[in-house]
């Protein structure tokens, strides 16, 4: 792999940029592999990647069946926070969002980490008490997060509406270090990380059965045949209940449509991420001049990507009524992806009832912000058979022993 | 724009008139059960992508509960029945064999 850098790109400006490699290969599969991972999104591949940083397994294969990052990894909104209330969520978020913060250096791919600041806008005395505890929290798990009054959100968002006629703003929670990322620049760089390390990203090619032995995971069947492997790592998001079906095993997950759309670019007018719970709908702005806007959840289990219609009307509605200045803004682009819920809303990091085969998933509506750290516990999970302190407690068995996280009421919605 | 027939009072809602309530004919588990079957009736899920069967509210009209038949690939909706059903109807289920023939069934 050639490196990136101000020189190269000088060395390329004198010869028509022709010098310019692929930035990753695209190798026909092997009859076996030592593990394989299903699913080439931001956990999938940054699961093989820290398998090859951090424990010199490089022998992988990550298998995809459309194109790697063409799930919810390049569908999302790209907010970056580790505001969580419970300690297993507040140290793994944390753990990812420090690792974005050097992602773009220790990749050598520039995945645009632009820590700029998240805000949670607390619109009812409920959700006041609610960011106020989780600031408590976060002081206590060494995450550095602020409460802040309606004065100080004015301040930092200049376009919004305090006074709103339903849900004035009556504070916030306030993380400095959070922010945004380029979605699809986080699942590239780690493919071209991966594949510098000799491992193998097979797209177009899709699972269509899980193969065992005695109780231990052999291979998958694929479209592109059977490919061996002494251990199976899957990370499929929406298509987790599918994929475990194959392995013979049920999911406490439901797959249901999220929505997102952007508008038409605009000058630059918002520079932190402002979420609105109580209204359901957040926004930010590209570094194109977009306002990048998600919303809700339908309500039931749908593989379609796309959502229903209603949500797009009510997520701009609060938002209208929260940025006014954006009531004549025309949108360009609406899309959906499907996210996998737990019943818990927290995700699952684990082994399986087969031996060898390991899964992560449940990220739902927030697990872009996730990707590094989700990728490190579940590289050290498959490298080692059992989970390391940051996956411990996002065993599938919390279920049956009733040990759940419980962030569907601290975190509110979505993403 | 899904829309659903309420089978107590016949009106084709709009999917803003009802409210989910997540996958049909559970087998209730309570005090006594196993742990592996109180879990699963707790969380475990089909979740398929393809012929799924549903419980619905007619929320914002009669307030009933009933039961839809539904793709969840297309979203398809081959027809809906009454809360009360402990299975789905006959005519149900072979009009949807009819459609599609590679479906394994209810259960
Ligand atoms: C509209 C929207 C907005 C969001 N906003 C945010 C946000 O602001 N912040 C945030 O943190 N998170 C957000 N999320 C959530 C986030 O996108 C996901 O949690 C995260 O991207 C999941 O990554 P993944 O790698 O697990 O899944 P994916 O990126 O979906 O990757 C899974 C891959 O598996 C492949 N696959 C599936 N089945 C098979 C098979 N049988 N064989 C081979 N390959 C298979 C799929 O094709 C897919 O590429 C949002 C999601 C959506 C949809
Ligand atoms: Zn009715």
């Amino acid at each position: 792999m050639k490196r990136y850098s101000v020189f190269a790109i000088a060395r390329e400006a004198l010869r028509y940029h022709q010098g310019w490699e692929r930035a990753w290969a695209s190798p026909e599969p092997k009859a076996s592999y030592d593990v394989i991972i299903i699913g080439a999104g931001g956990h999938g591949l940054a699961t093989a990647y820290y398998l090859g940083k951090n424990f010199g397994i490089t022998n992988v294969a990550v298998i995809e069946k459309g194109w790697l990052g063409g799930g919810n990894t390049g569908r999302n909104t790209t907010i970056i926070r580790s505001n969580y209330l419970q300690d297993p969520s507040a140290a793994i978020y944390e753990k990812a969002r420090s690792l974005y913060e050097r992602l773009s250096q220790d990749l050598n791919y520039n995945v645009m980490f632009s820590p700029r600041g998240v805000i949670m806008l607390a619109q009812t005395h409920h959700e006041v008490r609610g960011y106020q505890r989780t600031a408590h929290a976060n002081a206590l798990q060494g995450v550095t997060t602020e409460w802040i009054g309606p004065a100080k959100v004015k301040e930092l968002v200049p376009i919004i509406n305090i006074e709103g006629p339903r849900y004035p703003v009556l504070g916030g929670l306030w993380q400095a270090r959070g922010g945004t990322a380029r979605h699809d620049a986080v699942a590239w760089g780690y493919a071209r990380a991966c594949s510098a390390m000799g491992m193998h990203i097979i797209q177009k090619c899709e699972v269509t059965g899980v193969r065992s032995e005695g109780g231990k995971v052999t291979g998958v069947e694929t479209t592109k045949g059977f490919i061996g492997t002494k251990k199976l790592g899957i990370v499929v998001a929406g298509h987790s209940g599918q994929v475990a079906e194959m392995a013979g095993f049920r999911l406490p997950i439901e797959a249901v449509a999220l929505q997102a759309l952007v508008s038409e670019p605009i000058k630059p007018c918002m520079d932190v991420v402002v979420m609105a719970n109580t209204v359901h709908g957040y926004m930010s702005q590209s570094d194109k001049g977009e306002m990048v806007i998600g919303g809700g959840t339908d309500g039931f289990n749908n593989f379609t990507q796309r959502g229903s219609f209603h949500h797009i009307e009510e997520t701009l509605r609060a938002l209208v009524e929260t940025f006014p200045m954006i009531s004549r803004l025309k949108m360009l682009r609406q899309w959906g992806g499907i996210v996998d819920m737990t019943g818990d809303r927290s995700p699952i990091i684990s082994k399986t009832p087969l031996g060898n085969c390991f899964i992560d998933c449940g990220w739902g509506t927030g697990g872009f912000k996730a990707i590094p750290g989700s990728g490190w516990a579940m590289a050290e999970l498959m490298a080692k058979g059992e989970p390391g302190p940051l996956a411990a407690e996002f065993g599938l068995d919390r279920f049956r022993e009733g040990r759940f996280i419980d962030e569907s009421v601290a975190a509110g919605v979505a993403h | 724009m899904l829309i659903l027939e309420c089978p107590y009072c016949g009106v084709k809602a709009e999917e803003t008139e009802l409210s989910p309530g997540g996958e049909a004919h559970l087998v209730r588990y309570g005090a006594g059960s196993s742990d592996e079957d109180y879990e699963a009736y707790m969380f475990a899920r089909k979740n398929p992508k393809g012929v799924h069967f549903e419980r619905w509210r007619h929320a914002h009209g009669c307030g009933k509960w009933f039961l839809a038949a539904r793709c969840t690939a297309t979203l398809e909706v081959f027809g809906t029945y009454p809360a009360q059903s402990k299975e789905p109807p006959a005519d149900l289920v072979a009009a949807i064999k009819a459609k599609r023939p590679g479906w394994e069934g209810w259960k």
